[in-house]
């Protein structure tokens, strides 16, 4: 039986008025942050944690555990910042919920600051998602004018305001840290982990930062509650997550599915790879992300079965190629897009990306030398341990996966 | 008194004051760690790699120069995950980098065997600025982008911020803004950047000419420690003396006044010891040649 797309995070894509405020209250609008403010935070931290809910932007910390972080963190204001700032080649989750269902984002962050002592929330969002950017700056506008923002959030006494800061168009400023330094007018570049975030944020004050798709599960989690929450999809993986497809796949779009699904499912629910060609593989977490071989297709999406595997959903990004493809020439692109976006402040991410493109080009080109296999090895291993942030950790990851997975090309041998 | 913490290193014991960095207990155990961007006088940036220890419970290696200690922590410095960052890192510097003058890096590279040559390819090639200032040079073909002169010349020491990273990646490089003259800088000529510079990027216009000339020679130069004339603050200077004449001032990084810092007139006004119309002399030789 062909899987059903599940239906709880866009539920109001496509179906409300992204402008309307009567719309999104009249297919459950704002009935989560009522519930938070009828029960508490401390409630909704303990149903954040009975739901399992994990981080949607790729590394996957629990949700429940980082709120209940920031609430006790001392040190004031405290922030909430929204993460839109989605980067990661082939991913477009965000921008949908924000396009589609704006008043998702807003509430969610309303009941973030609530249940973790903060007043105000920093939207980032990617430079280039201008009509994302409208949309939420409208919603807000709109919940304000309802009394859902402002100085006595629905008469609470509690204020809470949303600002907007749009990003630059860098691919690093998605990274946490360099998102505070980019809010703050710095450089972007990431800082040192610890401090984390939870105590040490954006203008150095406790933070909770969350992505679009990850905060937009908590409305619904309140409403059916966290136990409830926690019985859908499969353990490590609870709830329901998107993927974003692109590439060779008769239709490429967002697509809901309950954690745990397969990548074979998921493909077949968009339809498998078009013009009657057959797949050859699969990028899977966007750039940072590794290939995926066809016989790890019935492997299911959770990170306690792709981690043993050398394989990570990261943001949800999945893009096809079918088998008209030059894969060393994809894996090329993807170094060249390391290269480009590298801010170049540890060596092993600034010089090591550029030595990947290098070794990559002669691969493409036909110049391989033996030992050039080897060498890559060597340059991914080190720049995935000694870079700093997450971008040089997995700059090397799509390469590495294809030294596993694809039969070298010529003039190259496999040390 | 202050908290004591307890973690081991190399299956050894050892306790530090609260605060402390990784890198200060493995350096009590008598461990030598290579350091590049790590300056005791300025603020650890962690990002040369070349620091880096394993420790038990993280994913990836952690930078010991900036690492706060903590209880039960259990580090391995020596281990061949270890080894091969630290080599990758500096043949990643050596094949991208002119590191003849870094001499630190020379001796870790050679404690871990690099092999820069594999990873040829491309070089940082920006031409020195040689001639926007009278005092010192800008040598960035040799710039292995520490940032320590970035935080000298910023919040650590001199608050002048005349200097900061720009662009991305690979072309990241030390900049003026709008890579301006230093002259159109906000630059206050202390040469403190210099004093930091530990690959001869930066380096004052007296060794740089000098070097091009071949007539740089440390062997036979000898120092002089001496206090500065010029104002009330008693910074020490350390004169380097070559042929009776003093090429270079420096100040030891220990001095309890300077931290081996200066001013403009401790570490460039040295001339005037060797008649007035010296420096210009040699100035307008220069600009001739």
């Amino acid at each position: 039986m062909q899987l059903q797309t599940a239906n709880t995070l866009l539920r109001r894509c496509g179906v409300v008025d992204p402008a309307s405020v009567d719309d999104y209250e009249a297919h459950d609008g704002f009935k989560g942050l009522r519930r938070a403010i009828e029960m508490g935070p401390d409630w909704v931290i303990e149903q954040l944690k009975l739901s399992n809910l994990v981080g949607r932007g790729g590394a996957a910390f629990p949700t429940g555990r980082k709120w209940e972080a920031v609430r006790l963190a001392t040190g004031s204001p405290k922030y909430v910042v929204l993460n839109a700032d989605e980067s990661e080649p082939g991913t477009f989750s965000n921008r949908k919920l924000l396009e589609e269902d704006p008043f998702s984002s807003v509430e969610s962050l309303i009941i973030a600051g609530l249940a973790v002592g903060s007043a105000r929330a920093l939207a980032y969002i990617r430079g280039e998602y201008t009509l994302a950017t409208r949309r939420l700056a409208a919603a807000i506008e709109a919940a304000r004018a309802r009394g859902y923002l402002g100085a006595s959030v629905l008469d609470t006494g509690q204020p809470f305001e949303i600002e907007i800061r749009r990003g630059g168009g860098a691919y690093i400023c998605g990274e946490e840290t360099s998102l505070f330094n980019s809010i703050e007018g710095l450089r972007g570049e990431p800082r040192s982990k610890p401090p984390f975030p939870v105590n040490v944020g954006v203008y150095r004050k406790p933070t909770l930062i969350n992505n679009v798709e990850t905060l937009v599960n908590v409305p619904p989690i309140l409403l059916m509650g966290g136990e409830a929450y926690s019985r859908i999809g499969a353990p490590g993986l609870t709830g329901t997550k998107l993927f974003c497809l692109s590439g060779h796949i008769a239709r490429p779009g967002v697509y809901e599915v309950p954690g745990g699904t397969t990548l074979r499912q998921v493909i077949d629910l968009a339809g498998g790879v078009p013009n009657g060609r057959s797949l050859q593989s699969v990028l899977m977490g966007g750039a940072a992300g590794t290939f995926v071989p066809p016989e790890h297709l019935d492997t299911p999406l959770v990170p306690s079965a792709l981690g043993p595997l050398g394989l990570t959903m990261g943001s949800g990004s999945i893009i096809v190629f079918d088998d008209t493809v030059d894969m060393w020439e994809v894996t090329r692109l993807v170094a060249e897009f390391f290269a480009e976006e590298s801010c170049g402040q540890c060596v092993p991410c600034r010089v090591g990306t550029k030595r990947q493109v290098e070794i990559l080009h002669r691969f493409t080109m036909g110049h391989g030398k033996p030992g050039d296999a080897e060498l890559l090895r060597d340059l991914g291993v080190a720049m995935t341990d000694a870079s700093i942030c997450g971008l040089g950790q997995t700059a090397a990851s799509a390469v590495l996966s294809a030294l596993k997975v694809f039969p070298p090309p010529g003039g190259v041998h496999h040390a | 008194m202050l908290e004591q913490i307890s973690l081991t290193v190399d299956g050894r014991e050892v306790t530090v004051p609260a605060g402390s960095t990784v890198l200060t207990a493995i350096t009590r155990l008598g461990i030598e760690t290579p350091t590049l961007c790590y300056d005791p006088g300025l603020t650890p940036v962690n990002v040369c790699r070349v620091c880096v220890v394993e420790m038990k419970g993280s994913r990836v290696l952690v930078p010991s120069c900036s690492r706060q200690a903590e209880n039960g922590m259990e580090i391995f410095t020596d281990t061949p995950r270890v080894r091969h960052s630290r080599r990758l890192v500096l043949e990643l510097l050596q094949s991208s980098v002119d590191t003849e003058r870094s001499p630190s890096l020379l001796q870790f590279a050679a404690r871990y065997g690099t092999q820069p040559d594999r990873l040829a390819g491309a070089t940082v090639q920006q031409p020195a600025r040689d001639s926007d200032n009278l005092l010192y040079v800008r040598d960035y073909s040799r710039c292995i982008l520490c940032y320590k002169c970035v935080e000298a010349c910023g919040h650590d020491v001199q608050k002048t911020f005349a200097i900061a990273v720009a662009g991305r990646g690979f072309s990241a490089h030390i900049d003026t803004g709008f890579d301006v003259p230093l002259g159109d800088s906000p630059c206050v000529y202390c040469g403190n950047c210099v004093a930091v510079c530990p690959t001869g990027a930066l380096v004052g216009r007296n060794e740089f000419v000098m070097r091009k000339q071949g007539t740089w020679n440390e062997a036979q130069q000898k120092q002089v420690d001496t206090v500065c004339p010029y104002c009330g603050v008693g910074c020490q200077l350390r004169l380097h003396v070559q042929d009776n004449r003093i090429v270079k001032v420096s100040s030891p990084r220990d001095h309890p006044v300077t931290r081996g810092f200066l001013c403009v007139k401790g570490r460039f006004g040295y001339e005037f010891m060797h008649g007035g119309s010296e420096r210009k002399r040699r100035a307008r030789q220069e600009t001739l040649s």
